[in-house]
């Protein structure tokens, strides 16, 4: 157990508490810098591809995070925006764009598609807003089939690998550490962001609308700005998303899609800046974990179809009947366990409501 | 010039006439108060101040200028502050978390520059924490900084909307029932509250309040209403032996 002594409003405000998490980040970022080196070679290149998997989609996570779990907001057609910044990525590098132009301009982009979607969330609440995100989705992908002089339908689009400065990334370790890069920025944008009067902002629309109002906040501009900025970042994933498969077809980017980045969210726990990467890991690595698992289950069971989305959604309902706070949710427990041992109690995170209490009879 | 005037204020929700023709005037630095049984419409006016309804008819000025037609976020820009008879706090965020909310008016910084905590935010977030910390010291905060507002006792969470209010650095504050659900211990507190924002901070406070003694300890002068309409305004003295306030409250003597 941790006591930190407090001596500064500056140790509130700093992005590592203490020496401890300075410790454990700086192993993590000097593992996941090592990790092209220290996988053995049979692995090498199919590990290095799911972590490019990942990466993209905590980008997409945190930009989703932002939205549903900082601001409220729910979006159930995010795969729209991705769709918008692959497709700028694609359009652009085609005609010659460098990626460092093509990059923001996919984020761009995406940001306005996201205003004008962020447009309804000024009047529509929870299952609402929800719908009216899931038909933009819908619109998005029928525009995506049938723009064909643009996208190329259902034909697709080829992406030629990234140029950057004129050095090309062209195989998945140069993609690793290009996403790994991107994923690291994003990640320090938003943390900075939600420490500071904007993100205060987000976080009070989420919880008191009524409230958040009568201290001053904009509602309508705040949650106009927390959709661009989610789309906008949506986008860049969209656009490394793009890069990663070298070819995009609508198919990529349907409802479906749009169902897996929320379910990220969810699984990886509301609010949390780890949550995004938790929920990615978990959505790219269940596929193959149920691969795996097929050859040892027995034929009537391993062979049937619909079994992916099956565990998928029985998953999903598991974490929300017994873990709301997602995969950090669990992880802040077992470190509560650790550090309290042996004197960790069930009920510590329940949710309490002990408002009605007197004080005194404490 | 008054500081803060309603002038033949009155709204209506369909049929229902919940606040009728009703003025006032708020001098700058008392304490005044606005009673009446329940459906008065004593909320109503809280909210009709802070532009959550527009008004049928009638205005607010304040400082001299009109504030309606204006927006609701705006209203705090001006330095009108407000609390809510139900508590409507942050949950799920600590009172320091809370409080920093509060101070959204004076954030200078963009989002450009909040994405990279360039050195101007994080000054700016430093002054906001002390201008923060103030308020905690006059409320008498200091043990419940770091908790969550959700684990709060209720007194407790009363003071600390107050303080939110305090920290948007208000000219002038509306506490909307501030002792209701509180024990004689803590409405007492809360008085003393009431009496220091007044004379230490010179807010001017306009409070919905129910609990008499409370009402007559703390207010220079009050209002009581029925049914929308103003039923008497003067000193707590003079308006508590009104004999149409009596008749509100208890009914008509056979």
């Amino acid at each position: 157990m941790r006591f930190l002594f407090k001596t500064d409003y500056d140790q509130d405000i700093r992005l590592f508490k203490h020496n401890g998490q300075r410790f454990w980040y700086g192993l993590l970022a000097l593992l996941l810098l090592g990790l092209p080196v220290l996988l053995p070679e049979g692995l090498r290149d199919y590990m290095l591809g799911q972590m490019v998997f990942v990466f993209i989609y905590s980008v997409a996570g945190l930009a989703l995070m932002l939205l549903i779990g900082f601001t409220g907001q729910i979006s159930l057609g995010h795969a729209a925006f991705m769709a918008v910044g692959a497709y700028t990525e694609a359009v652009l590098q085609a005609k010659g764009v460098p990626f460092v132009v093509s990059l923001p301009c996919a984020a761009l982009f995406a940001g306005i598609a996201g205003v004008i979607v962020g447009l309804p969330a000024l009047r529509l609440k929870g299952i609402y807003l929800g719908i009216a995100t899931l038909s933009f989705g819908y619109i998005a992908e029928e525009i995506a089939t049938r723009w064909d002089s643009v996208t190329g339908g259902n034909a697709g689009k080829h992406l030629k690998p990234v140029d950057l400065f004129g050095y090309p990334v062209d195989d998945d370790i140069k993609l690793y550490y290009l996403t790994l890069a991107i994923l690291v920025i994003a990640m320090l944008a938003i943390i900075n962001l939600m420490r500071s009067p904007t993100g205060r902002a987000f976080v009070a629309i989420r919880d008191s609308e009524i409230s958040a109002q009568s201290m001053g906040i904009h509602l309508a501009k705040y949650k106009t700005m927390s959709f661009a900025l989610s789309a906008a970042l949506t986008g860049v994933a969209g656009a490394l998303y793009a890069h990663k498969l070298t070819f995009i077809t609508p198919e990529q980017f349907t409802l479906l899609a749009s169902i897996e980045l929320a379910t990220l969210v969810f699984i990886g726990g509301l609010g949390s800046f780890h949550g995004a990467v938790f929920g990615a890991v978990f959505i790219i690595s269940l596929p193959q974990l149920i691969t795996v698992a097929k050859d040892y289950l027995p034929a009537a069971v391993g062979a049937q179809t619909g079994l992916q989305p099956t565990i998928f959604g029985l998953i999903l309902i598991g974490f929300l009947l017994f873990e709301p706070m997602g995969i950090y949710g669990r992880w802040l427990k077992i470190r509560a366990y650790l550090e309290l041992f042996p004197f960790y109690r069930k009920g510590m995170f329940r949710r309490q409501k002990t408002y009605m209490k007197s004080d005194r009879l404490k | 010039m008054s500081f803060f005037a309603c002038e033949n204020l009155s709204i209506q929700f369909g049929g229902v006439k919940a606040v009728t023709n009703v003025s006032f005037a708020v001098e700058q630095g008392e304490v005044f108060t606005i009673i009446g049984p329940n459906g008065a419409g004593k909320t109503t006016i809280f909210n009709l101040i802070s532009l959550i309804y527009p008004p049928t008819a009638g205005r607010i000025l304040f400082e001299g200028a009109e504030i309606t037609g204006s927006s609701p976020h705006k209203v705090a820009n001006l330095g009108i502050a407000r609390t809510f008879q139900n508590i409507e706090l942050f949950e799920h965020a600590t009172v320091l978390q809370n409080l920093l909310i509060g101070r959204h008016n004076f954030r200078r910084t963009n989002v450009l520059q909040e994405m990279l905590f360039l050195p101007a935010v994080r000054r700016a977030e430093l002054a906001h924490r002390e201008a923060v910390e103030k308020v905690i010291d006059f409320l008498d905060l200091q043990r419940y900084r770091e908790s969550l507002v959700a684990g709060l006792p209720y007194g407790v969470r009363k003071v600390v909307e107050m303080a939110r209010a305090l920290c948007t650095g208000p000219k002038l504050l509306l506490l909307d029932e501030p002792s209701s659900g509180l024990n004689p211990e803590e409405t007492d507190d809360m008085a003393f509250w009431i009496e220091d924002i007044k004379k230490d901070l010179g807010v001017t406070v306009l409070m919905v309040e129910h609990d008499m003694s409370l009402v007559s300890r703390v207010s220079d002068r009050v209002l009581a209403m029925n049914q929308g309409e103003m039923l008497s305004l003067g000193t707590s003295k003079e308006v508590q032996s009104d004999p149409a306030v009596i008749e509100a409250y208890l009914g008509k003597q056979e």
